[in-house]
């Protein structure tokens, strides 16, 4: 697992003064011009920082400023993914793939290549040149080369940017696949937050070349001093199973700790896991429970926190069970309803707003 | 048609442009790599020095040869004595000659081949664990592989003609430094030499355009090759 420390500043005067860790695939998310591209660079031994620490947990260094130590990349097995792919134009897609495997040590673990081009698919993709892959060919190519280099440390830095919708939510469920099945611990740089949504197990939030927040996501999820909390589509990552398909009534259900939802039918079978983002601006409340409601999904609850969300407007957090979730309602009705902690209410989410398909 | 003594200026002019190129190309490619990769002082003097035989009267180089690698000069005198290599009036010095002149071409070709080379494949090949005289080899060099062989094909074409240096450096021995160009010379201030010269004209124009639709070709062949164009 890495952790880092990174000082540096750039001839521009941007200063990058950021130390995190790791944790599964963790994403450096932020936006544009916030330092975590040169973050991701640091680690890679792309960039040597002006002061700092980057290791593995428990290894030497890679990094040390004080010690004056610089590992260089070729010596880090950090391989990465970028943006614009970067693959060999001159080489077979099958010479690229074995490019990093060739330069690793021997009994380095990692997946085989059989294994790797069979996940991703790119098999009929070998004897071609990189000229004549579409964008996302590129990218699945450019994963399984980095795969196939026996990383200790994966790392993607925006991989899916160049990619148009179909070929991004297509690479997305693959970087999952390769979460789960690999178990290789990946740094991820995004500024996408349905990116953050589906693959971070562990966030780390820059601006301005600083940490603000970093923590398990779903935790992070529920902080509403932060500036994801200012977004639209502010809300909590919710960690379900899927429990049950009835096509009769044209739903899914998907079970949570402490609760379910009725969502529409989704193409998973039942038993897989997945993470719902439920919008804060989705989520009513009712101070007694409704009759004769188009709403499916009527959650009982506790209200826990009561926190402003701008003008007019607060975040309330309520406990479905174990289960935290939040609630953008208008000041107005928190005092109607004189919503207050401890108090018990019912969570309402109309099934259709799970329509946008998170999936 | 055409005498021995021409043919021998033929084959001559080829050997010593050939032995240019040999001579040449493994000192400009680090130069090339130094001046489009590396920011260090003294490279603004560098790059200069490379491309002084372009800016020189060609005569001026031959005499600066003359002092550095004559018998007596202070790279041509260790040289005769420790390895009997005497450069001066020799098939040798001309070809020596001929690469300082073709030096700034060979320089420059190779130079644009590797500034075509995108730093981040040579990043991209660092994360996958190449060090850098792999990446060089194995990403760099053959990406700049059309600008290096066009400079080498551009450079020997060149060769072919350089008088000045040569007839300065090497003089003008027939069989041993008569080149192309020198018979060429020689014929015009020899009365009743105009038939030879014109022969020798035609054939070094010949040459010269062979040498250019040879750079094209290979160019093209390897852009191919390397993915760069369909």
């Amino acid at each position: 697992m890495i952790e880092a420390r990174v000082l540096h500043r750039f001839p521009t005067g941007f200063a990058l003064d950021a130390a995190f860790r790791g944790d599964g695939l963790t994403v450096l998310f932020g936006p544009s011009g916030c330092g975590k591209s040169s973050l991701l660079a640091a680690v890679a031994g792309l960039l040597r920082p002006a002061g700092g620490r980057i290791a593995l947990a428990g290894e030497a260094p890679w990094f040390d400023g004080a010690a004056r130590l610089f590992v260089p990349p070729e010596r880090r097995r950090a391989a990465t993914v970028f943006q614009d792919a970067r693959l060999f134009p001159h080489l077979s897609v099958r010479a690229n793939l074995r490019y990093g495997g060739r330069r690793a040590p021997h009994g380095a673990p990692g997946p085989g290549e059989a294994e790797v081009v069979d996940l991703l698919g790119i098999a009929p993709l070998l004897d071609r040149r990189p000229a004549r892959l579409s964008g996302g060919e590129r990218q699945r190519v450019a994963l399984a080369r980095a795969l196939l280099a026996r990383p200790r440390l994966l790392l993607l830095d925006e991989p899916l940017a160049a990619l148009d919708a179909p070929r991004r939510a297509e690479a997305m469920g693959l970087i999952e696949r390769v979460r789960d099945a690999f178990g290789i611990p990946m740094l991820y740089v995004t500024h996408a937050l349905d990116e953050v949504d589906r693959l971070a197990d562990h966030l780390v939030l820059l601006r301005d070349g600083k940490v603000l927040a970093e923590g398990a996501a779903e935790a992070l999820s529920l902080r509403t001093d932060l500036p994801l909390a200012a977004r639209r589509d502010a809300g909590v990552l919710l960690p379900c199973v899927i429990a049950e398909h009835v096509p009769a009534r044209g739903l899914t259900r998907l079970d949570f700790p402490g609760g379910h939802l009725w969502v529409p039918p989704r193409p998973e079978p039942v038993g897989t896991r997945l993470r719902l983002r439920l919008r804060a601006r989705d989520v009513a409340l009712a101070t007694e429970t409704p009759r004769g409601i188009s709403i499916h999904n009527i959650l009982p609850a506790t209200v826990e926190a009561i926190q402003p969300a701008g003008p007019g407007a607060d975040f309330v957090r309520v406990a479905v069970g174990p289960t935290p979730l939040l609630a953008r309602v208008t000041t107005d009705s928190v005092a109607r309803l004189g919503l207050e902690p401890g108090r018990a209410v019912v969570a309402l989410v109309k099934t259709v707003v799970f329509d946008h398909a998170q999936l | 048609m055409i005498t021995p003594e021409e043919w021998q200026a033929v084959r001559l002019s080829l050997e010593v442009a050939g032995r240019s190129v040999l001579v040449g190309l493994p000192l400009a490619l680090p130069v090339a790599w130094l001046l489009a990769r590396r920011r260090f002082p003294g490279r603004t003097l560098v790059d200069a020095l490379v491309h002084l035989p372009l800016v020189v009267p060609p005569v001026v180089v031959g005499w600066a040869l003359l002092m550095l690698f004559g018998v007596r000069g202070p790279i041509g005198a260790p040289l005769n004595e420790w390895f009997g290599l005497r450069l001066v009036f020799t098939t040798e010095g001309a070809a020596l000659a001929t690469a300082v002149m073709s030096f700034p071409l060979i320089v420059r070709s190779i130079r644009l081949g590797l500034e075509s080379v995108d730093p981040g494949l040579e990043a991209a090949a660092a994360t996958l664990g190449a060090g850098p005289l792999d990446r060089f080899l194995t990403v760099t060099l053959p990406l700049a592989a059309p600008g290096v062989l066009a400079g080498a094909i551009t450079a020997f074409a060149a060769g072919l003609g350089e008088f000045g240096a040569v007839i300065t450096f090497a003089s003008n021995i027939p069989g041993e430094t008569q080149t192309l160009p020198l018979a060429i010379y020689s014929a015009t201030q020899t009365p009743g030499g105009e038939a030879v010269a014109a022969r020798l004209a035609a054939i070094a124009f010949a040459l010269a355009v062979a040498g250019l639709l040879l750079a094209e070709v290979v160019a093209r062949r390897l852009a191919v090759i390397l993915g760069r164009a369909a």
